[in-house]
């Protein structure tokens, strides 16, 4: 695809967001929107959830992210329209196009995949040595070794590779887990930066089994944090991994270890680093989601930024929150390798004096890949990959999977799994991670296994009731819109096919889902027993791997001969600005 | 409901000279009578009631004010809903009991330990909790009854992210 230079041109092209300050016109050149003014006298650059995608990307951002509660209208509860107007972006601009789901389709063509680790290095090495290595780090915040067939079927080798070369210094996790105690500790073996989780602590089983551990005393598994020093000033960067591991995923994967927000533990451990370790800021590179880093910003103190995942959520600017011991400043910095954060820091002795803060779309076209990356790239995938290079479909449609309680790719998915395995309804997880494919262009094994690769594909088929169905959707639903974020896990509505229901966000738990009903327009009975076909199930399953069954469905031909979307209205929720107008 | 099958958690206090006693919870395991100080009755009507007001009153016989002495350390989200670690510390003094109530439990009251004078006022155990529900505690001190509540969740499980 040609560099469409002059699109990018009449694009505000000012990616820069620094805090406060308005956004700047910027130069003649392109790639100048990449030239940061200097600030301050060191630099962390931040990346995560990037989900081992490898190469440049198309992923649309969601239209529906409603927030309830203290969080409704607040980023990063704002979507389209009111995204574009909080952060004073032109709609028919290039950041338009990353930032929010305005007119993807046709931006799409116009700028470009986005992403793509060989690009990120280049933009990550620029910006590096704009300010001297010694005054920078690079830092990521987890699920960097997962969403990719490739990754999934090397365990995340691949990306330690890719991590290593990319100069990663620190990182925390969460699909990490996924693969296990075993296999997360052989990756850890070859990683050259730090793994670090200050909320991971041992099972006292485990413990009394004297399993190892960063720290026997506190059963600490991992090492919570580091220092380094900057331009003479100790900077420290603690690790939080994703709270919920051994509850958003099977048990089994983790079974020595115990996770948590642990907020009293982290509140310590900054306390000894300010107090006994003399450091000058503290940053947390956290994997909570933003919602619950809004809230512990407001609880615990002494933490200058909390650079955020997890939830996906592509802020541009810092949200500061007020607590005890004055501001802490909350980010997030997207998915997919589409962004790279840039956080400026003025340090002083023992204080943070001011920052600028910078979320960098990863133009794909306005960066050349860095040839090291790239070979490495290629060496990874090519004995690989090859399997799933054979086109099986073309989508008539957008196909993507971001928006609050629906997506095409998993309408798609919903659709395969009752098909194939011929049940009423289907399940499938509100994953926030999978790509976006553009209508008329070929799908491939490899786009499909970028939408479920995940060590617990199987699928099942079992009997439910009414009852049961409700109970599942309630209990998942609250998972998104409990009024306190700390009952929050993250992630989506489960996406329900055959199924239509009415659901009231704002109401509580056990009261949101009502009006149940089938797709030939038959109201679920609580007592009735229907067939339910899904995957991704934290219990043990026994059935195909989803890809498999969607790659047989795709193979048939028969994409979109069957109406596709499960209804779900909305109520109680009318002008939500988390809601595309 | 839980059970002092071993040595009575305050004679085990006294013997260990340690801060606080961990139990499990046991769920509806059959109860064993506590062998002990005939003042360490224990309190078969509580344990029997269904709701967590009877309980109290069935236990104490008064009403709790909530406090910010009492420290409840419990989960949001538990990891296991058949063992869901929580533990109190209170600053209160002249403690004499620390009781633990799961409001939705078939029987709401789980557990009751008597602190001995002297004894640093520190419990952490283990509940089984039947679903989502607030947890209570409870501490008895200079005769009055404190309480801090906190939500738990037990969930299904499954993610996004």
């Amino acid at each position: 695809m040609a560099i469409r230079r002059r699109d990018f041109l009449k694009s505000t092209a000012a990616v820069a967001a620094s805090l406060g300050l308005p956004r700047r016109a910027r130069g003649a050149e392109a790639a100048s929107i990449y030239d940061i003014e200097r600030f301050g006298n060191a630099r962390i650059l931040h990346t995560t959830d990037t989900h081992a995608q490898l190469n440049p990307v198309y992923f649309r951002e969601p239209s529906v992210n409603i927030g309830i509660g203290e969080m409704s209208g607040r980023p990063p509860h704002l979507v389209a329209r009111a995204f574009l107007e909080r952060f004073g972006i032109r709609p028919d601009s290039a950041d338009a196009y990353a930032f929010t789901s305005v007119e993807f389709e046709k931006s799409a063509g116009r700028f470009g995949k986005l992403g793509g680790f060989a690009h990120l290095k280049t933009l990550i090495d620029r910006l590096r040595a704009d300010v001297g290595d010694k005054h920078a780090m690079l830092v990521d915040g987890g699920d960097l070794w997962q969403g990719t067939g490739l990754a999934n079927t090397l365990q995340g080798r691949d990306m330690v590779e890719v991590a290593n070369l990319l100069g990663i210094e620190a990182m925390t996790g969460h699909w990490e887990f996924t693969y296990g105690e075993q296999a997360l500790r052989d990756n850890l073996e070859h990683f050259k930066g730090e793994f670090l989780a200050q909320n991971v602590f041992l099972t006292e089983e485990a413990a009394f089994n004297d399993s190892p551990a960063f720290d026997k005393a506190s059963g600490r598994v991992f090492k919570p944090s580091i220092i380094k020093e900057l331009s003479g000033h100790r900077v420290a960067v603690i690790g939080q991994a994703f709270p919920y591991v051994p509850i958003a995923h099977p048990k089994r994967f983790t079974p020595d270890w115990t996770f948590g927000i642990r907020e009293e533990e982290l509140q310590k451990h900054v306390d000894a680093l300010r107090g006994t370790d003399k450091v000058d800021a503290v940053i947390l590179l956290s994997h909570n989601g933003m919602d619950v880093d809004l809230k512990l910003a407001t609880r615990v103190t002494g933490i200058d930024v909390i650079l955020g995942g997890h939830t996906h959520d592509a802020v541009p600017q810092p949200i500061p929150m007020k607590n005890a011991g004055g501001t802490t400043l909350v980010t997030n910095a997207g998915s997919n390798g589409k962004f790279l954060a840039v956080l400026d820091l003025a340090l002083d002795k023992g204080k943070v004096g001011d920052v600028r803060y910078h979320l960098l779309p990863v133009y794909s076209e306005l960066l050349k890949p860095d040839p090291a990356m790239a070979e490495l790239i290629g060496k990874l995938r090519a004995p690989v990959v090859t399997d799933w290079s054979e086109k099986i479909a073309t989508p008539d449609r957008l196909l993507y999977r971001r928006d609050n309680f629906a997506g095409p790719v998993d309408e798609l998915i919903c659709t395969a799994l009752r098909t194939e395995l011929n049940a009423e309804i289907a399940l499938s997880p509100g994953f926030r991670w999978g790509l976006t494919a553009l209508s008329g262009q070929p799908i491939t094994m490899e786009d499909v296994l970028a939408e479920t690769a995940i060590t617990y594909p199987e699928t099942y088929v079992q009997e439910m009731t009414g009852a049961q169905i409700k109970d599942v959707l309630e209990d998942v639903c609250d998972n998104l819109f409990n009024t306190d974020p700390y009952y929050q896990q993250g992630g989506d509505m489960v996406r329900a096919g055959g199924l239509s229901y009415t659901c009231a966000p704002a109401n509580t738990m056990g009261s949101r889902i009502s009006e149940l009903k089938l797709d030939n327009g038959r109201a679920i009975s609580a007592s009735h027993h229907y067939k339910v076909a899904g995957w991704a199930s934290v219990n043990g399953q026994q059935g195909a791997p989803v890809w498999d069954v969607v790659g047989r469905y795709l193979r048939s031909g028969r994409m979109f001969q069957e109406r596709l979307g499960a209804g779900v209205t909305l109520k109680g929720v009318d002008g939500n600005p988390g809601i595309a107008g | 409901m839980t059970t002092t099958t071993g040595p009575h958690p305050t004679r085990r206090l006294i013997l260990q000279g340690t801060a606080s006693v961990v139990l499990f919870g046991l769920g509806n395991l059959a109860f064993a009578p506590a062998r002990a100080a005939a003042n360490d009755k224990y309190p078969e009507d509580a344990f029997k009631q269904k709701s967590e007001a009877d309980a109290i009153k069935a236990l104490y016989g008064k009403t709790a004010e909530p406090s910010e002495k009492v420290k409840l350390d419990a989960p949001e989200i538990a990891e296991n809903g058949a063992v869901v670690p929580i533990s109190v510390t209170t600053t209160l003094d002249k403690v004499t009991s620390i009781s633990f109530f799961v409001a939705e439990n078939p029987n709401a009251l789980a557990a009751s330990y008597r602190i001995p004078d002297g004894t640093m006022p520190s419990i952490a155990n283990r509940l089984k909790m039947a679903k989502t529900t607030n947890v209570v505690a409870i501490v008895e001190a200079d005769g009055k009854l404190f309480s801090a509540t906190k939500e738990v969740k037990v969930t299904v499980g499954g993610c996004g992210g």
